[in-house]
C-alpha cells in the first residue's frame, strides 16, 4: 500500500498518546491472536492529526488545547524520531473517505480563521518477534482496512492529495450499443460495467436505445441498472414462478400483498408502499416501521457497513415523515471460536467482523441519540464470509384533531431541493453491488461501495425536517442509488428536470454518473412549493440545502450537468420498461416426521449435563455485554427492558415503548430462526411469525393488533433450489399471518447472500427470515417480564409439546442436527395468545418467558435466573422413554411458561383447559432442580448462561 | 411563578427533551436554545434563573468529548455564565454537559484540573446505578437525604485529576455525589458528580432526567421503583423558589 513519502513542508503532525491503561490495546492483541500471530506480545496505538496549511506557534498552542487533556494524554508536535516498538504500522484514511473527526478539526481551525486540510490516523508501535509478511497481515486484516485505509510500515506516514485536484469534472460518455449486436457483446459490457443485468434486461435497454436512433451515456446506462437491480426493484419477490410441482404462482410479493389486503386489518394506514409502513393503534398518533439490510457492506466494512445500515433505516423513516423512537438489529455472525486457518481468504475473523459491527451501530444510535431496544445476536458457520446486520426503525407521528397521516406525493411545479451532506463516491453502485455475489476480491473491486456514517449531521437533518414538516410536499431518502434512485422514484408519476452542476460536493473530479448515483450519506430529497421558509430553516441548523431542479408533468427524466444533458429518458420506461421475470423453483422436500434415531438416543440424554451446555450455547447464552452497548434508555420511553430481573440481567422477550405521558406503549419482538430453515424453510417462516408475535404477547401487547415486518436474507434465487426455499418461506409466513390476523406492513429482500470462496465452493447463508412484530400494549402498567418472581408460586406450561427436534438447537449440541421434525404451526394458536393476553390484562400473570431455542428447560433457566429464586420442577414419572427430554428440550412453537400465584392456578386451567398444566414450583433456595431430581445452584446455571464459568 | 430554565444544546445534544420533561415535572418552565442561537443573543442566559448543558455528543465529541462545545461556552458565552453564577443561579451539566463544564474550566471552578477519560472498560456503556449525595456545599444534592437510581450512558466517564486535587475537592466538599458500589467506569473515588466553590454548579455523569416516574425504574416489575432522579432536578428549582 501507501509507502513512506516523508513529511510535507507544510505538513504539520500532532502524534496523542493515552495516559495509562488503553483499552484499545487488549481488541488488537486478541484479533492478532485469532490471526494465529502470538508472537505479538504488545503494542502501543497512538492517534495522529495531520494539518496541512500555515500555523504559528500560538495555532497550534490553540488546536493542542482542544485535542489534548493533560491529563489524560500527551501530544508531541512533528515527532519523526522515536520508533518505539518493533515495527510500527501508520495508518490513515484514503482521500475522499468520510471523517467527522478531519471535519471538524478543519472547522475549529476555520473558525479562528486558520485554513488547514487536516487529515487523521493511528500509529501501532508493535512490540514481539513479529515477522515482516505478519505485519502486512496484521495491518491489512486488524490494524487497517484496505477498503478506507492506507498505510506504511516502518516509515512515517503522510497524507496523499486527491488524485484530480484541480477540480475538473469529467463528460458523461457516450456507450456505443450499435457495436452490441450480440448477446454475448451484451454479456461482455454487463461484466465490463458491473452492472448486473440479465440478458432480456439487456436487450430491452439495447432496443430502447435503438428506437430511439442513439446510444445511451454512462449515466443513462448506470440510472437503468441501479433501477433495475435486484436492491432495488426486487426482480425476484415480483417474477413470475413456476414450481416443479407443476404450479404457476402469482409472485412473492403479491403473495405478501394479498394476505395483507385479506386480513384488512383497521390499524394498517399504509402497507408496501413508500419508505416505511405506516400503522395507527391510537387515534392522533402513526407508527412508522422499517427494517433493513446491510449485508454486503458490513462484510467488507464492519463499522462503516453497520453504522449507515442504521443511519439508512432512520432515514427511511424520515423519508416517511415520522419522527424515529426507536432502533433494533439482528446480527448473524461466523463463530468467534474459529481458528485462522477456518476463515475463507479475503474474509474478516467473525470476531473483528463482529467488534465492528456492534461498534458501527453503537456509534450511530447512541450519537443520534435513539434507544437502541430489540434484537438478536445469531452464530453459524454459514455467516462466517456472509455476516448479515438487518437494522430497523419505529417512527411516530402526531396529527391535529381529525388529521392523520396522508402519503407525500411531488406535484407539477413543486422544487427539488437536495438536503444535508456533501456527495462523494461514497457508496457507488452499492445497489448492483448488493445484488452480486462476493468473492475474495470484491473488497478490492468494490472499494468505492463502502460509506460512512456521519450521525451528527443526520440528527441536524432530522430537526430540520421535523421542525419544517409544511415547507415540503413530499419527501424520500437517498439510499442505495443515490440521486438517481431518489429523484427517479419521486418523479415517476410526473417526470423531472434536475441539474446537478451546483451540488456541493466533498472533494472534486467525480464524473456526472457519480454524482448521480453516489450513495454519499444523510442526504434527503424534498419536493417544495416555497423554498425559502425550508431554506431559513437549514441555515438555522447548518444544513447544507441545494435547488438542483423541478418536477415538471412532461413524464421525461432529463439530468444535465456543466451544461449537457447527461441523461434524458422516459419515466416509464425507467420505471415499467424492464421485462418481469419468469423463475423456476424447485420446492423443498423436508422430512416432517420424528427421527427414530434421534427419539432413540433421546432416551440417552443426560436432562442436567445438556442444560448447561444449552445455557453456554453462543446463540442462547447471555447477550448482555453486548446490550450495555447501546443506550436504550435516552427518551425515558423503554418501560420493559431488553435486560430483566432483580439484577437487570435476565433475558427478556419483547421491549415495551411509552412515551412518559402516556398509558398504553407499543411492544417489539423479533422471531428468526435459520436452523429451522436449512431443514424446513417453511415451517421455519410460520416458526418465526409465531416466535415474534409470542414475545410481544408475552410482555403484555395485544395480539389483535400485531403489524409485522419481513426481511429476506437469502442465497442466489436462479439457483432453483434456493428460489424453492424461498418460495416455502413465503407460504410459511403468510400462513401464520393469516392465522394470527397480523398483517405485513412493509419488508425487503436481500438475496445473492453467497460467497464464492478461493476454495472453490459456494457459500450461501441459512435461510434467515427475520420477522419483527410490533403491538399494541393498552396498558403499560399490566405488561410482565419473564423473571421470577416471589417463591411458593407455581409455574405453568401454556401449550402442546411434541417430539419435533429438527433443527432444534439440543440436535445441534448432540451432533444430530438435521433429524426430526421442525416444530409445526398450530392455527389454533392465535386464539391461545387471545386467552395469554386476556390473562395478562386480568393480572393472573406474575411473570411469562417465551419458549424459544432450547425448549421449556431454556425457558425456565432464564426465569430462574432473572429472578435469582429457584425452580423446582414437577418429578417426572416417565423414566425409560424420550419423554422426560422432550418436555425439557423440544422447541414446539406457541408455548409460554408462567408464573401464577396458587390460588389463580384453577383460573388459569380453567382458561386455557387441557392448553395448561402445572410443570413446577418457585423456590426460594436457589437451585435449579429438574424433573429426575438432579439439580444445580442458580448461580452456577447463571455462570454457564453469562460464560463466566470455569 | 415557575423558575425559568434554559437547556442548552450544541449540534449532537440528544438528551435535551429529556432534560426539559424532567425540568417541567420539577415545578419549572424549561426552554431550549441552541449555542449558535445564544451566540447571536446572549442575554437569554441572563433571563434564566437554571442552566442546564444537556447530555449527547456535541459537535460528535470528534476531537474529545465535550472540547468543541467548551470551546464555544469560553468563547463566547461565559461571560454570562460568570454572571449568573455571581447572581446565585444554579447550573447543571449532564454526562456531556458535565465534561463540557470541565473542560471549560467552570468546574471544578478555575483552573484547577480533573478529567473525564475513558471508562476502564473503553467501551460505551448503558446501564443503571445507584449514587448518594455527600455534599453540604452543592446546592442540588444538600438537601437530599436518599440515594438516587438513574441509568448512565456514556464511553468516558471516569473521573480522575491529582491526588492534591482530589483531596482538596474533598475537603472542599466539592464531591457531590458518589457512585454506590460497583463503579461502573473507574472513577477516582467513585465520584460521580462534582460542584464548583460556590455551590451552583453540579456537574455528573448519570441521567437523572431518565428516571423521573416509577415506571421508568428497571425492577417496577418487581414492585420497585427506586428514588427518583427527578429529586435533584427539585432541589434545583426549590432553591430559586427560596
Amino acid at each position: 500500500m501507501a509507502g513512506g513519502v516523508g513529511p510535507h513542508l507544510t505538513t504539520h503532525r500532532l502524534t496523542i498518546t493515552p495516559k495509562g491503561h488503553d483499552p484499545r490495546v487488549e481488541n488488537v492483541l486478541q484479533n492478532a491472536r485469532d490471526l494465529g500471530l502470538d508472537g505479538l506480545r504488545s503494542v502501543e496505538i497512538a492517534d495522529i492529526y495531520f494539518l496541512s496549511g500555515t500555523l504559528n506557534q500560538a495555532d497550534r498552542d490553540g488546536i493542542q488545547w482542544i485535542l489534548v487533556d493533560p491529563l489524560l494524554q500527551t501530544g508531541s508536535w512533528d515527532q519523526y524520531t522515536n520508533s518505539k516498538g518493533d515495527h510500527v504500522v501508520e495508518s490513515m484514511f484514503h482521500p475522499g473517505v468520510t471523517d467527522p473527526v478531519a471535519t471538524e478539526l478543519q472547522r475549529l481551525a476555520g473558525t479562528a480563521g486558520i485554513e488547514v486540510v487536516a487529515t487523521t490516523g493511528k500509529r501501532f508501535a508493535l512490540i514481539g518477534e513479529i515477522e515482516r509478511s505478519d505485519v502486512d497481515r496484521l495491518a491489512s486484516s486488524v490494524l487497517a482496512n484496505p477498503i478506507i485505509e492506507q498505510w506504511s510500515i516502518d516509515s512515517f506516514a503522510s497524507p496523499l492529495q486527491f488524485p484530480n485536484p484541480d477540480g475538473q469534472r469529467p463528460l458523461a460518455e457516450e456507450i456505443d450499443l450499435s457495436l452490441a449486436t450480440t448477446d454475448e457483446d451484451l454479456i461482455a459490457l454487463n461484466v465490463e460495467r458491473g452492472l448486473a443485468l440479465d440478458i432480456g434486461e439487456l436487450r430491452a435497454i439495447r432496443d430502447y436505445f435503438d428506437k430511439n436512433a442513439r446510444s445511451p451515456t454512462d449515466v443513462e446506462l448506470e440510472t437503468l441498472a441501479q433501477t433495475w437491480s435486484e436492491h432495488c426493484a426486487h426482480k425476484t419477490f415480483r417474477a413470475k414462478i413456476s414450481t416443479d410441482d407443476g404450479v404457476e404462482r402469482d409472485s412473492l410479493i403479491d403473495t405478501l400483498r394479498r394476505s395483507t389486503d385479506d386480513i384488512a386489518a383497521p390499524f394498517v394506514v399504509s402497507a408496501f408502499v413508500g419508505n416505511a409502513g405506516i400503522i395507527s393503534f391510537t387515534p392522533g398518533r402513526t407508527l412508522a416501521v422499517k427494517c433493513e439490510t446491510h449485508n454486503h457492506p458490513s462484510a467488507i466494512e464492519p463499522f462503516g457497513g453497520a453504522n449507515t445500515g442504521i443511519g439508512g433505516v432512520i432515514r427511511d423513516i424520515l423519508g416517511a415523515a415520522h419522527s424515529p423512537i426507536a432502533c433494533t438489529n439482528i446480527l448473524c455472525f461466523g463463530p468467534l471460536s474459529l481458528s485462522a486457518a477456518e476463515v475463507p481468504a479475503g474474509v474478516f475473523h467473525p470476531r473483528r467482523v463482529q467488534a465492528g459491527v456492534i461498534d458501527g451501530i453503537a456509534d450511530y444510535g447512541n450519537k443520534i441519540g435513539l434507544p437502541t431496544v430489540a434484537g438478536a445476536v445469531l452464530y453459524d458457520n454459514g455467516y462466517t464470509a456472509n455476516p448479515l446486520v438487518y437494522a430497523g426503525c419505529i417512527g411516530s407521528a402526531n396529527y391535529a384533531m381529525g388529521a392523520t397521516y396522508v402519503e407525500s406525493k411531488p406535484s407539477v411545479g413543486d422544487r427539488i431541493i437536495v438536503l444535508g451532506g456533501k456527495t462523494g463516491r461514497d457508496g457507488l453502485r452499492g445497489a448492483t453491488f448488493s445484488s452480486m455475489t462476493m468473492d475474495a476480491t470484491t473488497g478490492d473491486v468494490a472499494g468505492a461501495s463502502v460509506q460512512i456514517g456521519d450521525p451528527i449531521t443526520e440528527k441536524l437533518l432530522c430537526d430540520v425536517l421535523l421542525q419544517g414538516r409544511s415547507t415540503y410536499t413530499a419527501i424520500t431518502d437517498c439510499g442505495a442509488g443515490g440521486l438517481s434512485s431518489a429523484i427517479g422514484e419521486m418523479a415517476q408519476d410526473l417526470g423531472a428536470k434536475v441539474d446537478l452542476t451546483n451540488l456541493p460536493m466533498k472533494y472534486p473530479g467525480l464524473a456526472p454518473w457519480e454524482v448521480w448515483l453516489s450513495e454519499a450519506q444523510e442526504r434527503m430529497v424534498v419536493a417544495v412549493k416555497e423554498v425559502e421558509a425550508l431554506a431559513a430553516l437549514c441555515d438555522e441548523h447548518d444544513v447544507s440545502y441545494t435547488d438542483v431542479g423541478i418536477f415538471t408533468g412532461d413524464k421525461r427524466l432529463v439530468v444535465r450537468c456543466d451544461g449537457n444533458i447527461v441523461l434524458d429518458l422516459d419515466i416509464d420506461f425507467l420505471h415499467h420498461g424492464r421485462p418481469q421475470r419468469q423463475l423456476v423453483a424447485v420446492m423443498p422436500k423436508p422430512n416432517r416426521s420424528a427421527s427414530p434415531t434421534f427419539s432413540a438416543m433421546l432416551t440417552n440424554i443426560d436432562p442436567l449435563e445438556h442444560l448447561l451446555r444449552l445455557v453456554a450455547h453462543p446463540n442462547i447464552s447471555s447477550k448482555e455485554s453486548v446490550i450495555h452497548r447501546y443506550d436504550h434508555e435516552i427518551r425515558g420511553t423503554t418501560v420493559v427492558r431488553p435486560l430483566v430481573g432483580a439484577e437487570s440481567d435476565g433475558h427478556g422477550d419483547g421491549v415495551v415503548l411509552a412515551e412518559p405521558t402516556d398509558q398504553h406503549g407499543i411492544a417489539i419482538g423479533i422471531g428468526v430462526n435459520p436452523w429451522f430453515g436449512l431443514v424446513d424453510p417453511q415451517r421455519m417462516a410460520a416458526a418465526v411469525v409465531d416466535e415474534a408475535i409470542r414475545n410481544v404477547v408475552a410482555v403484555g401487547a395485544d395480539p389483535s393488533k400485531v403489524a409485522l415486518l419481513d426481511n429476506f436474507s437469502w442465497g442466489d434465487p436462479t439457483r432453483s433450489t434456493t428460489l424453492g426455499e424461498l418460495v416455502a418461506a413465503v407460504d410459511g409466513c403468510v400462513q401464520a399471518a393469516r392465522a394470527f390476523n397480523a398483517p405485513f406492513v412493509s419488508g425487503k429482500d436481500s438475496l445473492n447472500n453467497e460467497f464464492h470462496g478461493s476454495d472453490g465452493e459456494r457459500h450461501a447463508v441459512p435461510p434467515t427470515l427475520v420477522i419483527t412484530a410490533i403491538a399494541h400494549v393498552p396498558d403499560v402498567a399490566l405488561t410482565v417480564t419473564s423473571d421470577l418472581k416471589l417463591a411458593d408460586n407455581v409455574l405453568m406450561l401454556i401449550g402442546a409439546t411434541k417430539n419435533e427436534f429438527g433443527g432444534s438447537h439440543l440436535s445441534m449440541i448432540y451432533d444430530a442436527f438435521g433429524t426430526g421434525a421442525v416444530p409445526e404451526f398450530d392455527p389454533g394458536s392465535a386464539e391461545r395468545f387471545r386467552k395469554m393476553h386476556a390473562a395478562i390484562q386480568q393480572g393472573l400473570v406474575i411473570s411469562c418467558h417465551d419458549c424459544s431455542e432450547g425448549g421449556q428447560a431454556v425457558a425456565l433457566a432464564e426465569m430462574a435466573i432473572g429472578g435469582r429464586l429457584g425452580v423446582k420442577c414437577e418429578p417426572t414419572e416417565s423414566f425409560g422413554d424420550n419423554k422426560l427430554n422432550v418436555d425439557l428440550f423440544s422447541e414446539s412453537l406457541s408455548r409460554f411458561v408462567i408464573e401464577v400465584t396458587p390460588e389463580n392456578v384453577s383460573k388459569i386451567a380453567r382458561l386455557f383447559s387441557d392448553a395448561s398444566r402445572v410443570i413446577g414450583r418457585v423456590t426460594s433456595e436457589p437451585m435449579f432442580v429438574l424433573p429426575n431430581g438432579s439439580q444445580v445452584p442458580i448461580s452456577e446455571l447463571r455462570s454457564h448462561w453469562q460464560g463466566t464459568a470455569k | 411563578m415557575k423558575p425559568r430554565a434554559l437547556v442548552i444544546s450544541a449540534p449532537g445534544t440528544n438528551r435535551d427533551a429529556d432534560a426539559m420533561f424532567a425540568l417541567q415535572l420539577a415545578g419549572a418552565s424549561a426552554s431550549a436554545m441552541s449555542i449558535k442561537q445564544l451566540i447571536a443573543s446572549p442575554n437569554h442566559i441572563d433571563n434564566s434563573q437554571i442552566i442546564v448543558i444537556p447530555g449527547g455528543f456535541s459537535y460528535a465529541d470528534a476531537l474529545g468529548a465535550g472540547r468543541l462545545f467548551a470551546h464555544d461556552l469560553i468563547g463566547v458565552i461565559s461571560d454570562a455564565l460568570n454572571r449568573a453564577i455571581a447572581l446565585g443561579r444554579p447550573i447543571i451539566g449532564i454526562c456531556n454537559g458535565f465534561q463540557t463544564l470541565v473542560r471549560a474550566g467552570i468546574l471544578p471552578g478555575g483552573a484547577d484540573r480533573v478529567a473525564l477519560g475513558h471508562n476502564d472498560g473503553g467501551t460505551f456503556d448503558c446501564r443503571w446505578v445507584r449514587m448518594e449525595a455527600v455534599s453540604q456545599r452543592c446546592i442540588w444534592t444538600r438537601s437530599l437525604t436518599s440515594e438516587i437510581e438513574c441509568p448512565i450512558a456514556h464511553g468516558e466517564g471516569k473521573f480522575i485529576c491529582e491526588p492534591n486535587m482530589y483531596a482538596k475537592l474533598v475537603d472542599n466538599d466539592q464531591v457531590a455525589l458518589r457512585y454506590l458500589s460497583p463503579n461502573p467506569n473507574g472513577s477516582m473515588g467513585a465520584v460521580a458528580g462534582i460542584c464548583d466553590e460556590t455551590g451552583l454548579v453540579l456537574g455528573l455523569m448519570p441521567h437523572p432526567e431518565n428516571h423521573v416516574l416509577a415506571r421508568q425504574h428497571p425492577q417496577f416489575h418487581r414492585g420497585v421503583s427506586g428514588n427518583l432522579g427527578l429529586s435533584l432536578f427539585a432541589q434545583g428549582v426549590a432553591y430559586v423558589n427560596n
